[in-house]
C-alpha cells in the first residue's frame, strides 16, 4: 500500500489545488508546495524502508485490475526506481518554488491549473517508475504525456502549440510501437504459460525464442529511444524545451526522459536478455553518436534552452552506453547518472530560466558580462555548468567515470571515443559561460539583469547541495542502486569481465 | 414443414416493428399537438421493453441444453422462425448494444432546443428547398413527427440484421433498416440540398450494394442449394463449385462491407455523414455500424467459417485500405463531420481486425469494440450538433478554435471522446483496440497490427489537432457558440461520456459479458 499511498498524496494535492478558487493564486501555490513537500517526505521514508541486501522488488503490492487480460495494479520498487522517485520528489517542490510566477507570466490558463498539472504529473511519475505490470507501465507512460502537453501548450512560449504537438506525436508514435510489442509479448506469454500476463517478474522467466525476442525488443526500444531521446529520434526535445517554462523543462528532461533509459534498464534487459545482447553493439554505436552529436550541436546553439537540451542528448548517450555494455560499473554508473542528470540539468534549466526571465531573451548573444551585475547568480550558473560538464567533485563526474570505466572493460574503442565527449562538454559549458557571464555588460544587461532573489536561491540551493554532496559521498546513492544492478545482471545472465578496473564509487 | 414462431426469442424485434406500425397510426389519427409526446413515449418505451426482453433472454436459465456446456452458460441459444433467425449470445449482445445506442440517439433526435427554428429536421420535407412554401412552413413553426415511425422500423430492422440466419432474412432486414435511413437522411432542416444529395447518393449506392448482396446470395444458393447459413457452411465443405462460391462470398462481402463503410466501399460515408441531420449521423455512425458488423461476423463466422483461408486475404486488403486511407484522408479534411466520417472508416478497419481473427477472442473483442466505439461516436456527433452560429451548425474546423475558452466543459468532454477515438489509455477506445489487436496477433495477423499501429499514429495527429485548436488557439471574433441543450441531449452526452470513461477504467464486467456470450450457434 506504501507506493499507492505515495501516489495518492500528489493526486489529492492536484485535485485540491484544482478545486481552489481561481482568484487566490498564492493559496494554490502554497498548497501545491505543501503537497510537494509531503510527497518528498513520503518518498524519503519509502527509500529508508528499503532492504539494501536484496536487489529484487520491494514494497510490492498487487491487485487485479482487468483479469480478462491478465492486467493487475502491481507496484514495486528496486534501488534504481526508488532513487529516481526520490529525485523526482525533490525536483517537484524545487520546480514549484522556482516557477512561482511562471503561470502569471504566461498570461494564459490559470495559476491553479499550472500547479495542479505539476502535481498530476508527479503522480504519474511515481506510477511509471514503480509499475511492475507492463500494461500499467504503458498506461502511465502514455498518461504522462498529457500533463506535459498542457504544461507546454498552455504556459509555453510563442511556438508552444507547435512544440506541444511535436512532443505529443513523437511520444505517441513511440508509444504505439511499444503497444504493438506489448501485445505481442502478452500473446507469447499466453502461449507459453497458458494464460497471458503482464507481470514483470513472470515475464522475466519466459523462454522466448530469439527471433521473437528481437522483434518485440525493437518496439519497446523505439519507444524508449524516442523518450530518452537518442539520435536520430531526438528532434522534439529542443523544440519542447525552448517553448516550455524552465520548470516544465526540468521535469521533462530531468525526470520524464529518464523513463526511456529506465525502461531499457528495468524492462528491456531482464525481459529480452538475448535480444539485448544481440542489439547491444548497434545501440552502443548509436549512444556514442548521441554523445557527439548532442555535444556538437550544443556548441552551435544560439538559444540557451536549446543548448541545455542538446547537452542532455549527449548525456543520455552516456546513460544508454552504460546500460548496454552491461557491466556492473556501467549499469551502476548509468543508474546513478540518471539521478545526477536530473539534478544537474534541472539546475541548468532553472538558472537559465532565471536569466531568461530577467533579460527577456533566450539568445546567448543578448547576454554578456552578467558576472559584473549579478555575481551570486553567476556563481550558481558556474556550479550548475560545472556539474553539466562532469567536473571531478560533482556527482556527475562519478557516474560518467563509472560508465566509461565499465565500457572500457568490454568495449575499449567505444570508451575511448566517448571520453572525447567530455572534452566537448567542457567546450560547450565554458564557452557558454564566457559568452554570457564574462566581458563588459551591455546597457540592456545592466538594466535588466538583477541579482538572484531569495526565492530563486531557495529553490536552486538544495539541488546544488545535492550535486556536490553526492560528488563526495556517492555511496549514499550507490548503496541503494548496486543491489538492483546485480539483480539486472542476474536477469540478463552476464558477469563482469575478469579485470574490472576500479572499485566503484571511489570518486575523485 | 411446420412453421414455428418463438415469440419469446423474437420479442425485441416484434416489439419494435409493432410499435412502428402503431406509430404510423398515431401519425394518422392523433391531433398534431399531441403527436410528439405520444410518439416519443412510444419510441422510448418500446426500446426499453425490447431491451428488457433481450436481458431476460440473455439471462434465461437453460439447464441441460445440449448446445451449452452441460447447461452451465446462461442465456437463450436457439434457432427461431424455422431456422431463419438465430438467437444466441453474440446476437443478443449486439441487439443490446443497438438498443442502448438507439435509446440515446432517440434522445438526440427528439431535441428541440438546439435550433431556434425547432428541431434538426425540415418542417416539411416535401417542400422545395429555398421555396416560398418552405419559408412559410418554417415561419409558422411546423415540426414533423414522421421520423418516429421510420426510426422504429429502422431499429427493428437493425435488430433483425445481426441475428438473421439465412441470406434472405438478412436481405429483408437490410432493406428494412436501410430505407428509413435513406429517408431520414434527406430531411435536414439546414443545408437541405446537401442533405438531399447525400440521401440520394446513399440510396443509389445502397441499392447497388444490396443488389450485390442478393446476387452473391443467388450464387451461393446455386452452389449449395441453400440460403441457410449452417446448411451453406456444411455444403461448402463438400462442394467443388468454387467458381460459384468464391464470387458469391465476394459479392456478399461487398454488400456487407458497404454497410460498415470499409474501403473501397466507403465513398458514401463522408457525404452522408456530412449531409444528414447530425442526430441521425450519430445514430448511423454507431447503431448501423454495430448491426452491420454483427451481420458480417455471423456470415463470415458461421456460413463462410470453413472458407476462411479463401476470404482472409481479401479481408486483409480491405482492412489495410480502410485503416490507411481512412486515417490519411481524415488528416486532409477541413470539415468536422467529414473528418469524423473518415475516422469512422479507419475504425472500420480496426474492427475488421477482430473479424479476421475468426476466433472466440476475435468475436468477443469485436463486440467490445463495437460497444465502446458506438457510444463514443454518438457522443462525438451529439457535441458537433451543439456548436452553432446563425446559419446552423458550425462544422468548419477553423470555427472550433478557442472553444475551450468559451465552453470549457463541452470542449473537455469533446476532447475525451477524441482521445477515446484515438485510443489513448484509460478510455474505452484503448481497451477496444487492445482487445482487437491482441486477438489479431494471436490469430497470426501481426503485420496487420503493425499497419494498425501506424494508422493509429496518423489518426492521433488529426485528433490532437482538434484539441490544439480548441484549447491553444484564440477564438475567432464572430465564432460560433455552444448552444445550451435541453435535458435530452445532456443525458445523451453524459451517458456516452460515462461509457467512454468506464469502459476505459473498469472494463472487466463488460469483458466478462462479451466473453461469456460465447460463439454463434449454427
Amino acid at each position: 500500500m506504501l507506493l499507492t499511498t505515495l501516489m495518492l498524496i500528489p493526486l489529492i494535492g492536484s485535485l485540491v489545488v484544482f478545486m481552489l478558487p481561481a482568484a487566490k493564486p498564492t493559496l494554490a501555490k502554497q498548497v501545491a508546495l505543501g503537497f510537494g513537500v509531503a510527497t518528498l517526505v513520503g518518498s524519503v521514508l519509502m527509500v529508508i524502508g528499503l532492504e539494501n541486501s536484496s536487489g529484487g522488488l520491494q514494497h510490492v503490492e498487487s491487485y487485479d485490475w482487468i483479469p480478462a487480460f491478465g492486467i493487475s495494479w502491481t507496484l514495486g520498487v528496486d534501488g534504481i526506481s526508488a532513487s529516481l522517485i526520490v529525485m523526482a520528489a525533490i525536483l517537484v517542490p524545487v520546480v514549484i518554488v522556482a516557477g512561482w510566477w511562471d503561470a502569471e507570466n504566461a498570461r494564459r490558463g490559470t495559476v491553479k491549473g499550472f500547479f495542479a498539472l505539476i502535481l498530476a504529473l508527479e503522480v504519474l511519475i511515481i506510477g511509471v517508475f514503480s509499475a511492475n505490470d507492463l500494461f500499467l507501465f504503458y498506461v502511465f507512460f502514455e498518461a504522462m504525456l498529457f500533463p506535459i502537453y498542457f504544461l507546454i501548450g498552455r504556459f509555453g512560449g510563442p511556438q508552444r502549440a507547435y512544440a506541444a504537438m511535436k512532443f505529443l506525436l513523437y511520444s505517441l508514435v513511440g508509444g504505439l510501437f511499444m503497444l504493438a510489442s506489448l501485445i505481442g509479448l502478452y500473446v507469447v506469454s499466453g502461449r507459453e504459460l497458458g494464460t497471458g500476463t503482464f507481470d514483470f517478474e513472470t515475464l522475466t522467466t519466459l523462454n522466448m525464442d530469439p527471433a521473437t525476442q528481437k522483434m518485440l525488443f525493437l518496439g519497446f526500444f523505439f519507444a524508449f529511444a524516442v523518450k530518452a531521446p537518442m539520435v536520430p529520434f531526438h528532434t522534439w526535445l529542443p523544440d519542447a524545451t525552448a517553448e516550455a517554462t524552465p520548470g516544465t523543462s526540468t521535469l521533462l528532461v530531468g525526470v520524464l526522459d529518464k523513463v526511456g533509459t529506465f525502461g531499457m534498464l528495468h524492462f528491456l534487459l531482464p525481459i529480452f536478455p538475448e535480444a539485448s545482447k544481440f542489439y547491444a553493439p548497434a545501440i552502443i554505436v548509436l549512444a556514442v553518436i548521441s554523445i557527439f552529436y548532442g555535444a556538437l550541436l550544443a556548441i552551435g546553439q544560439t538559444d540557451v534552452m536549446r543548448l541545455v537540451a542538446f547537452t542532455s542528448i549527449s548525456h543520455f548517450g552516456f546513460i544508454v552506453l552504460g546500460i548496454f555494455v552491461m557491466t556492473s560499473q556501467g549499469l551502476s554508473g548509468s543508474s546513478f547518472y540518471m539521478v545526477n542528470h536530473g539534478f544537474s540539468t534541472g539546475a541548468l534549466f532553472l538558472v537559465m530560466g532565471y536569466l531568461v526571465s530577467r533579460r527577456g531573451s533566450k539568445r546567448i548573444a543578448d547576454f554578456g558580462g552578467v558576472q559584473k551585475v549579478a555575481p551570486i547568480l553567476t556563481g550558481v550558473f558556474l556550479i550548475s555548468g560545472l556539474s553539466g560538464l562532469a567536473l571531478p567533485g560533482m556527482s556527475s563526474f562519478i557516474s560518467e567515470f563509472l560508465v566509461l570505466a565499465g565500457t572500457y572493460a568490454v568495449n575499449p574503442i567505444a570508451a575511448i571515443i566517448a571520453t572525447f565527449g567530455i572534452v566537448l562538454a567542457a567546450v560547450y559549458i565554458l564557452w557558454l559561460y564566457q559568452r554570457m557571464m564574462t566581458g563588459v555588460p551591455s546597457k540592456e544587461v545592466e538594466e535588466t539583469v538583477t541579482e538572484i532573489s531569495r526565492r530563486e536561491l531557495v529553490a536552486i540551493a538544495p539541488v546544488l547541495a545535492i550535486i556536490i554532496a553526492l560528488g563526495f559521498v556517492p555511496q549514499v546513492a550507490l548503496n541503494v542502486i548496486n543491489p538492483a544492478v546485480e539483480q539486472v545482471q542476474t536477469y540478463v545472465g552476464v558477469t563482469d569481465p575478469e579485470a574490472a578496473v576500479v572499485v566503484e564509487g571511489s570518486g575523485s | 414443414m411446420k412453421v414455428s414462431v418463438e415469440y419469446q426469442a423474437l420479442a425485441p424485434i416484434i416489439i419494435l416493428l409493432a410499435s412502428g406500425v402503431l406509430s404510423v397510426l398515431v401519425e394518422a389519427f392523433i391531433p398534431r399537438t399531441l403527436r410528439r409526446p405520444i410518439q416519443l413515449m412510444l419510441v422510448l418505451a418500446s426500446i426499453v421493453l425490447a431491451f428488457a426482453y433481450v436481458v431476460i433472454n440473455a439471462t434465461a436459465e437453460l439447464a441441460g441444453d445440449p448446445l451449452v456446456n452441460g447447461g452451465q452458460v446462461k442465456g437463450l441459444r436457439e434457432l427461431a422462425a424455422s431456422g431463419s433467425i438465430a438467437i444466441d449470445g453474440p446476437g443478443m449482445v449486439i441487439q443490446g448494444i443497438i438498443l442502448l445506442i438507439s435509446f440515446v440517439a432517440a434522445l438526440l433526435l427528439a431535441e428541440r432546443q438546439i435550433d431556434p427554428q425547432g428541431d434538426a429536421f425540415a418542417s416539411r420535407s416535401s417542400t422545395l428547398p429555398g421555396s416560398e412554401d418552405e419559408r412559410q412552413f418554417t415561419a409558422q413553426g411546423w415540426l414533423q413527427t414522421e421520423i418516429w415511425p421510420l426510426y422504429l422500423f429502422c431499429v427493428g430492422g437493425l435488430l433483425l440484421f445481426p441475428v438473421s440466419n439465412d441470406f434472405l432474412t438478412m436481405f429483408v432486414a437490410l432493406e428494412v433498416f436501410s430505407l428509413p435511413l435513406y429517408l431520414i437522411a434527406s430531411m435536414a432542416r439546414r443545408r437541405r440540398l446537401l442533405s438531399q444529395e447525400a440521401a440520394l447518393k446513399y440510396f443509389i449506392l445502397g441499392a447497388f450494394s444490396s443488389a450485390f448482396f442478393l446476387f452473391g446470395a443467388a450464387l451461393i444458393y446455386a452452389a449449395t442449394s441453400s440460403v441457410n447459413f449452417s446448411t451453406v457452411a456444411v455444403a461448402m465443405e463438400n462442394s467443388s463449385q468454387d467458381g460459384l462460391i468464391i464470387p458469391g462470398i465476394g459479392m456478399i462481402a461487398v454488400g456487407l462491407l458497404f454497410k460498415v463503410g470499409a474501403v473501397p466501399f466507403h465513398q458514401w460515408v463522408p457525404d452522408v455523414y456530412q449531409g444528414s441531420p447530425t442526430p441521425l449521423t450519430a445514430f448511423m455512425s454507431a447503431a448501423t455500424k454495430v448491426a452491420a458488423f454483427g451481420a458480417l461476423l455471423r456470415v463470415f463466422y458461421v456460413a463462410f467459417g470453413g472458407m476462411r483461408w479463401d476470404w482472409r486475404p481479401m479481408m486483409w486488403v480491405v482492412a489495410v485500405l480502410s485503416m490507411v486511407i481512412g486515417s490519411l484522408l481524415a488528416v486532409t479534411q477541413t470539415d468536422m463531420k467529414r473528418m469524423l466520417a473518415f475516422s469512422s472508416v479507419a475504425h472500420t478497419g480496426f474492427i475488421l481486425l477482430g473479424v479476421i481473427s475468426t476466433s472466440a477472442a476475435g468475436l468477443s473483442s469485436t463486440l467490445f469494440y463495437l460497444l465502446a466505439y458506438g457510444f463514443t461516436s454518438v457522443g462525438v456527433f451529439a457535441i458537433v450538433g451543439l456548436v452553432r452560429d446563425a446559419s446552423g451548425e458550425a462544422t468548419h474546423l477553423s470555427q472550433w478554435a478557442g472553444l475551450g475558452k468559451k465552453s470549457p466543459w463541452i470542449a473537455t468532454i469533446f476532447a475525451l471522446f477524441l482521445l477515446a477515438l484515438a485510443g489513448i489509455p484509460l478510455t474505452s477506445g484503448f481497451t477496444g483496440k487492445f482487445a482487437v489487436f491482441t486477438a489479431a496477433i494471436d490469430g497470426g495477423a501481426t503485420p496487420l497490427v503493425i499497419v494498425a499501429v501506424v494508422a493509429s499514429a496518423v489518426a492521433a495527429f488529426f485528433y490532437a489537432r482538434v484539441i490544439v485548436l480548441m484549447f491553444f488557439t484564440e477564438p475567432p471574433v464572430d465564432g460560433p457558440s455552444v448552444v445550451v441543450p435541453s435535458a435530452l441531449t445532456t443525458v445523451a452526452i453524459g451517458t456516452s461520456a460515462a461509457f467512454t470513461v468506464l469502459l476505459g477504467i473498469a472494463p472487466q464486467p463488460v469483458l466478462d459479458l462479451v466473453i461469456n456470450a460465447g460463439l454463434f450457434i449454427r
